[in-house]
């Protein structure tokens, strides 16, 4: 059990993330804002948590391996894996820049703590099943998290490695799915429904969770009622909120592939002070996360 | 020095300036596919969920009945254009290059291309030139893939008014038809009088009064096409003359005009956004190398994955530049003497 003392400590981590995801797609000028902060809540229960890592050993064999699916949230990726030691903080700064091991969409290679590339949406789920499969066969205890977005599940990629998972009971893989409603065009709705979504996965042979992502608690919990579950994939449907923590951007669509201060948009300060505002909010949101959802 | 322009060609008269206008070629599409709809109620649209991004929004706007969402699907996009086009329709498919044709290749190879169905697709932010969002989205092997496929055109077109013209041409060609565009402005290079034929190449410049021949052609598509003006322009204060050939049809390719220019020129460069293999350099060679072969250098991105980084220090790093250019003409400028 985790204590309520952690889960604050937790809390206020995945806040830094945020203030750091806000500091470098200024610094970039350009990338994700809404996925990113929406997420950050289950980056840092994973990362801090729930993952058998080491960011002195990144490659030690024993590892679980994460595969993020939809490459574009990375820096939400970049910032959790500096926090938790696997680089320098001050590197976040040279996300998107000439040079930089932190590229646009991640690239495995140079970085440290990163399974694959990817960018393309629709195609980690696969490589998931992948090494589940491989690492079933060879009897390997370490357990693989995919995470998805939800308007990946308009690619027909994914639901072949959803019937793929479903036929071979692949019972050491956990997909998280940021269940956000938004993607680049509009709501997830209205672009391609989603809807049933779990029950088109419980048809599919898999067991669902759904929580609220957006809550680190219910996100360490839901990982760790994962591994009970003996004979199928389980997939965590995480309700999240696109641009959480910071006010103007929350459940915007508009957010999706924009930072602050390069654009005006309806409902958000002018464009000069929107990083500013979006810092000032976090700052004050420090500590009082949990006290939100009670 | 625009006296060395072709006249014929009617270029926009500001195409050595500073200050000459910059547009995306991805916004001629979005004007030219407004015009296609206007002029032929047949033609639809389908996105991939980045309707804004490939300019399909207005078409989306004047024609909401004619435009199709798709999702993130881009196989499920270029399959049910191929449905569309079956029964009679003229299906517009846009998509980043790199997700289609990239992603959706052997359905546009068999249900589009082997069947023989006009269906366009349309690839946005092709080239390194993309920038910041790294190599999973920078498309650099798009024209090899397309280009290798029976029944497919080709076309990448120079500037926003060509993407426009060649838009509403490829409404009518009746074929499987791939269009290249790019993400980033560039300079507008030509009118509205500049002509505009699918698989007519088009001499820009010639450094040389006509009569005489020039010392070397360069061939370019898309993005390159004013960087080889340039090019040019620099080469004639060396008092070597160039011919400059934009080639915005890499399929079918006019061997006429290429074959002219290996012959009068007696030396090639081409220059393009994309991988040395399988482009448009591999295309020109390909013709070349068996009808007249002359000695040829191919600019173009050697053998690597693109990187982030800003539009301009990418095409840097990977010898996309004027200075290239000029120094490959210089190259086979020495391989001809020899
Ligand atoms: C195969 C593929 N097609 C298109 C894209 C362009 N693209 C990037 S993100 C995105 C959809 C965004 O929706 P979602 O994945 O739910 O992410 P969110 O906006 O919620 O962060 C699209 C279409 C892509 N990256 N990959
Ligand atoms: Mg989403």
């Amino acid at each position: 059990m985790i204590s309520d003392h952690d889960i604050k400590q937790l809390e206020l981590k995945a806040n830094d993330i945020r203030k750091d995801i806000i500091e470098m797609l200024v610094a970039a000028g350009s990338g994700h804002s809404a996925g990113p902060l929406g997420m950050a809540d289950v980056f840092t229960a994973l990362y801090f948590n729930i993952l058998n890592i080491d960011p002195d050993k990144p490659e030690m064999d024993e590892r679980d391996r994460l595969v993020l699916s939809n490459g574009h949230i990375c820096p939400v990726l970049y910032a959790t894996l500096a926090r938790r030691g696997y680089f320098p903080v001050s590197e976040l700064k040279t996300l998107r820049k000439f040079g930089t091991r932190l590229q646009g969409h991640p690239h495995r290679g140079t970085l440290p703590g990163l399974e694959t590339t990817s960018g393309p949406l629709g195609s980690g789920l696969s490589q998931a099943c992948g090494m589940a499969y491989a690492g079933r066969m060879d009897g390997k205890k370490w357990w693989v998290y995919c995470l998805t977005s939800d308007a990946e599940h308009d690619a027909g990629n994914l639901w072949e490695a959803v019937l793929f998972a479903g036929k071979y009971k692949l019972n050491n893989l956990t997909v998280i799915i940021d269940r956000n409603n938004i993607q680049i065009d509009g709501f997830t709705e209205n672009i391609m429904p989603l809807e049933p979504l779990k029950d088109k996965y419980e048809a599919f042979g898999w067991h669902v969770i759904e929580i609220d992502g957006n809550n680190v608690q219910a996100v360490i919990d839901a990982c760790n009622a994962a591994k009970g579950i003996e004979n199928r994939p389980v997939v965590i449907i995480a309700h999240t909120i696109p641009g959480k923590g910071v006010d103007f951007m929350e459940n915007r669509f508009e957010w999706h592939g924009i930072p602050p201060n390069i654009q005006d948009v309806g409902g958000a300060p002018d464009k000069l002070h929107q990083a500013q505002e979006a810092l000032k909010e976090l700052r004050t949101l420090g500590g009082k996360i949990r006290s939100e959802h009670e | 020095m625009s006296d060395m322009l072709n006249q014929n060609a009617h270029l926009n008269p500001k195409v050595f300036d500073e200050d000459v206008e910059q547009v995306p070629s991805r916004n001629g599409f979005g004007e030219g596919l407004v015009l296609a709809g206007d002029e032929n109620p047949n033609v639809v649209g389908l996105c991939a969920d980045l309707t804004g991004s490939t300019k399909m929004q207005a078409f989306a706007d004047k024609f909401p009945d004619r435009f199709i969402q798709i999702g993130v699907a881009e196989q499920n996009l270029v399959t049910i254009a191929s449905g569309m086009a079956a029964v009679g329709k003229i299906p517009f498919t846009s998509s980043y290059a790199m997700f289609s044709p990239g992603r959706s290749w052997e359905q546009i190879r068999t249900t589009i291309c082997y069947n023989d169905r006009s269906v366009k697709i349309i690839g946005s932010h092709a080239g390194i030139s993309v920038g910041p969002d790294g190599a999973t989205h920078q498309a650099i092997e798009d024209i090899a893939i397309t280009r290798v496929l029976p029944n497919m055109v080709v076309i990448a077109p120079a500037d926003s008014i060509e993407a426009r013209k060649a838009t509403v041409a490829m409404a009518k060609n009746g074929k499987p038809t791939y269009m290249r565009l790019s993400r980033e402005k560039v300079p507008v290079i030509t009118t509205e009088s500049t002509p505009f034929e699918i698989g007519q190449a088009l001499v820009l410049y010639t450094g040389s009064d006509p009569e005489k021949k020039d010392d070397a052609a360069i061939i370019a598509c898309g993005t390159m096409v004013h960087r080889a003006l340039l090019a040019a322009k620099a080469l004639k204060e060396h008092k070597i003359s160039v011919r400059v050939i934009n080639c915005h049809t890499i399929k079918p390719l006019d061997k006429k005009t290429i074959l002219q220019a290996a012959e009068e020129c007696g030396a090639i460069v081409t220059v393009e956004e994309h991988q040395i293999y399988g482009g448009l350099g591999s295309a020109i060679a390909e013709v070349v190398s068996q009808n007249f072969p002359v000695p040829m250098k191919i600019i173009g991105v050697e053998d690597h994955f693109g990187e982030s980084g800003e539009p301009n220090e990418l095409l840097e790093k990977f010898g996309l530049t004027v200075d290239t250019i000029v120094k490959a003409v210089t190259q086979v400028l020495r391989m001809k003497e020899k």
